[in-house]
């Protein structure tokens, strides 16, 4: 096989390329750094001057209004933390161990990515974020389908999420990780706390239609509804389920009106909600009498930003929120002067609990002394909290849920401002919508991965 | 490769091909793609296209509907994690088997149709499957959410080992997927994909692939000679299914996860475009354009405006402003808009592809002593 010339340079060639293979095998021993060694974590940032944050909210799709104010939130927090502006609130929280030098003394950096909102997606930049950018934590949400997905991300590779907004039972219910820590409320206090405002103000036996999205959010809001409204003599007539981003919900809307249904609610958030409301209204149901009574709209889980989208048609309708701009507390009112001098508007609640979840997190470190996720997990479990915005606030160790007043908001019918959307008709103190923590039964998994 | 293929020469690109292919870790690295995740879709996407390049390269059949085999080699591959055994081998062998037998159905009903017609048949498919997986089917699907493997899954053929706290791991005959920082689930799959690159070479060169190409230059005359072509084509149709298939099985393999929108039919153009980028009907060509798009879906969607404010440091304080209010038109959110100009730019200078491109410079370089 060895006669012409050519024959020389092509199996020197060969050899070459299986010196590259070669070279390809062995490489691995560089990249692996020592996972094995004794006390070692991923993405240790060691004796670095720098550590850096993973923030991965959605700038696209449906929710893509909330994950940019969720943005907003964490740059500002990367600010306060850094020790830059007033430091919000940093002069508000209790206990408080920031010293607004950075974490452990390291000046905080950040990186961002899009969810898209799609599960792969969204696993796709945490993992970039985790193996390529060295983040020693990531946060974001915008919805639990994906929240839910890179929460069992970070429990395989030991990167500890701080969830923003996702409100479905199941993210600290049957899908909760020793790595996932949720601020934000959820369906089944959105329920607990909505129902006796509902009986108060629309009576007993009613006949409900829900619209819902059909995730798991979506279905966990639909069911904690019904259970909590099912003691007013509530019954479901129909509930349909929506694709998430349908845009037009006009041939789910129409069979509403001859269903017998007195009461409409809408499992719906974002984008979705805006249209599904708008259009609902646009059909007339609001205007109708069913059964002898008013017909109504119920929309279990407002924020501010869906009212702006959805204008004039937001005004009496009731639903709940984890906080609003308006409160008059001590750490609202420095968070919602830190985040308007830099950004000339006030804070959704989804900035406010991305806020809030990175100077929890930062403040865990601080207590714990360390970067390892083992004891920034300790720490942050059955941790006892205050002056965040919700009054006193418990992490509870078993399911990563905080515990903290709820508040039943209803569209401002004379807002003094374009800002000025929801009013807060009632606060549900933080012992109505405590359940206890193997009613969502589920398993955290370990510390140490 | 416009001389005459002989098998030396292949079996030489072949092993050019795995070199390059296994030694990515270290080339990448320049690039900033050279972490487990990106380099597993790389590779996954490559052998995506290689499949998809059977049927539409070699066959001339543009099918839209493709991601629907990816969609559904996925959720088989994940239902064998949860039943049986965490074992890749034989849940990726399931997945391909289900996705080729879901390949002969379609493949049978679209194949009635030529041209344009087939391509709409396939896409109208692809998207009832992602509706059916979406909506319809929750039960084995579980819709939006995603199916993902829980602690209290059966895992019938494991329960004999201790298990340890936690879900357990994809493995390889109990090598993680994860070992090594997560390269060992790239080595899987880059053997994979060298496996099937050379499959696809094989094929391409035997009088089957030849047949292929004779149903893209003119089937009607091939039917004049009295042949069948249909049974090729099909047969065409199923292998790139299976490829498909593979990847998806090969996706839930390094990340036991498998949603909808895998299926949508976005991801469906995204294959083709990773074709036509990369350069229709070569063997290469399909890989690299995988690998185009991938890096910038990821690399480019994360610059943000403080990354490039930190690029053009060194220019004065006015023009950094424009500088990155221009450039991030182009990066983050935009990262769309860089691709399709370039995918434009390709189709009008380059209609072969990036393989077009390399040719020319090729050519330039080795023909000039030559013809003097």
């Amino acid at each position: 096989m060895t006669k012409k010339t050519s024959d020389v340079s092509r199996r020197s060639f060969v050899k070459g390329s299986a010196a590259a293979t070669a070279a390809g095998i062995a490489a691995p021993s560089i990249f692996v750094p020592h996972a094995t060694a004794a006390g070692a974590f991923r993405n240790d940032p060691g004796s670095s001057k720098t550590v850096t944050l993973g923030f991965n909210v959605p700038q696209s799709g449906p929710y893509a209004d909330e994950g940019a104010d969720e943005l907003r939130a964490f740059r500002l927090a990367v600010k306060h933390l850094n020790g830059e502006g007033d430091g919000g609130m940093m002069q508000t929280m209790q206990p408080m161990n920031l010293k607004g030098n950075g974490i452990l003394g390291k000046k905080v950096e950040y990186v961002t990515g899009d969810t898209q909102t799609k599960s792969d997606a969204a696993r796709a930049s945490a993992k970039r974020m985790i193996e390529k950018d060295g983040v020693i934590m990531f946060s974001g949400g915008s919805s639990s389908g994906v929240a839910i997905a890179v929460q069992s991300l970070a429990q395989e590779m030991g990167t500890v999420f701080m969830a923003g907004l996702t409100h479905s039972n199941d993210t600290t219910g049957k899908d909760r990780r020793r790595y996932g820590f949720r601020h934000f409320f959820n369906a089944h206090m959105s329920g607990a706390a909505l129902a006796p405002v509902l009986e108060a103000e629309y009576g007993r036996d009613r006949q409900v239609y829900h619209l819902t999205a059909d995730y798991t959010w979506g279905w966990s809001q639909e069911q904690s509804i019904t259970e909590a409204t099912a003691g007013s003599g509530w019954q479901t007539v129909n509930a349909v389920k929506t694709p998430v981003g349908a845009g037009d919900f006009s041939q789910y809307i129409t069979p509403i009106l001859n269903s017998g249904a007195d009461v409409l609610v809408l499992n719906h958030y974002g984008k979705d909600m805006v249209n599904s409301l708008t259009q609902a209204i646009q059909f007339g149901l609001r205007d109708k009498q069913v059964n002898g009574k008013d017909f109504q709209i119920v929309v279990p889980l407002f924020s501010r930003l869906m009212a702006q989208g959805a204008g004039e048609n937001i005004k009496g309708i009731l639903g709940s929120t984890a906080w609003n701009w308006k409160l008059q507390d001590e750490g609202s009112k420095a968070f919602v002067k830190a985040f308007g001098q830099e950004y000339g508007f006030p804070p959704s609640q989804a900035a406010h609990t991305c806020y809030v979840q990175t100077l929890l997190y930062a403040d865990a470190c601080e207590r714990a002394g360390t970067f390892n996720p083992e004891q920034v997990i300790r720490a942050l479990e059955d941790h006892t909290f205050d002056g965040m915005g919700n009054g006193e606030t418990l992490y509870r160790g078993e399911d990563h849920q905080c515990f903290k007043d709820v508040l039943v908001v209803r569209g401002n019918q004379n807002p003094s401002s374009q800002f000025d959307l929801l009013e807060v008709q009632d606060v549900v103190p933080r012992a109505k919508v405590e359940y206890s923590a193997d009613l969502y039964p589920g398993e955290l998994g370990p510390y140490k991965v | 490769m416009n001389t005459v293929a002989t098998k030396k020469k292949d079996n030489l690109m072949v092993l050019i091909f795995a070199a390059v292919v296994l030694s990515m870790p270290v080339w990448l690295q320049p690039f900033g793609a050279a972490y487990p995740d990106l380099m597993q879709k790389f590779v996954i996407f490559g052998l995506f296209a290689v499949g998809f390049n059977i049927l539409f390269g070699q066959t001339g059949y543009l099918s839209f509907g493709h991601a629907a085999f990816i969609g559904v080699g996925s959720y088989a591959t994940v239902w064998v994690f949860k039943l049986y055994t965490m074992n890749i081998v034989p849940a990726i062998l399931f997945g391909v088997l289900v996705s080729g037998v879901f390949a002969l159905v379609i493949g049978f009903i679209c194949l009635r149709r030529t041209g344009i017609y087939f391509s709409i048949l396939t896409l109208a498919l692809a998207q009832m499957s992602y509706n059916l997986a979406y909506s319809v089917l929750t039960p084995i699907t579980n819709g939006e959410t995603g199916l993902q493997l829980s602690l209290d899954d059966p895992r019938a053929w494991d329960a004999a080992q201790v298990q340890g706290e936690g879900i357990p791991a994809t493995n390889f005959f109990g090598m993680e997927m994860s070992a090594w920082d997560g390269l060992f689930g790239f080595y899987v799959c880059a053997a994979v994909l060298i496996l099937g690159f050379y499959i696809s070479v094989r094929i391409t060169r035997s009088s089957f692939g030849s047949m292929l190409r004779g149903i893209k230059t003119n089937q009607q005359r091939m039917t004049y000679t009295g042949l069948n072509t249909r049974p090729y084509a099909l047969s065409a149709f199923v292998i790139s299914g299976m490829y498909a298939g593979l990847a998806g099985s090969l996706m839930a393999a390094v990340d036991p996860l498998a949603g909808a929108e895998r299926m949508q039919w976005t991801a469906s153009g995204e294959v083709v475009l990773m074709t036509i980028l990369g350069g229709v009907g070569t063997l290469i060509g399909p890989v690299l354009g995988a690998a185009v798009i991938k890096y910038f879906e990821n690399i480019f969607s994360a610059i943000n405006t403080s990354v490039l404010a930190d690029f053009y440091s060194f220019l004065p304080d006015g023009l950094i402003d424009i500088f990155v209010g221009v450039s991030a038109l182009f990066v983050g959110k935009g990262w769309h808009l860089t691709l399709g100009l370039m995918f434009m730019l390709v189709v009008i200078f380059l209609p072969g592809g990036i393989m077009e491109g390399i040719d020319r410079i090729k050519n330039r370089f080795a023909k000039k002593p030559q013809q003097d």
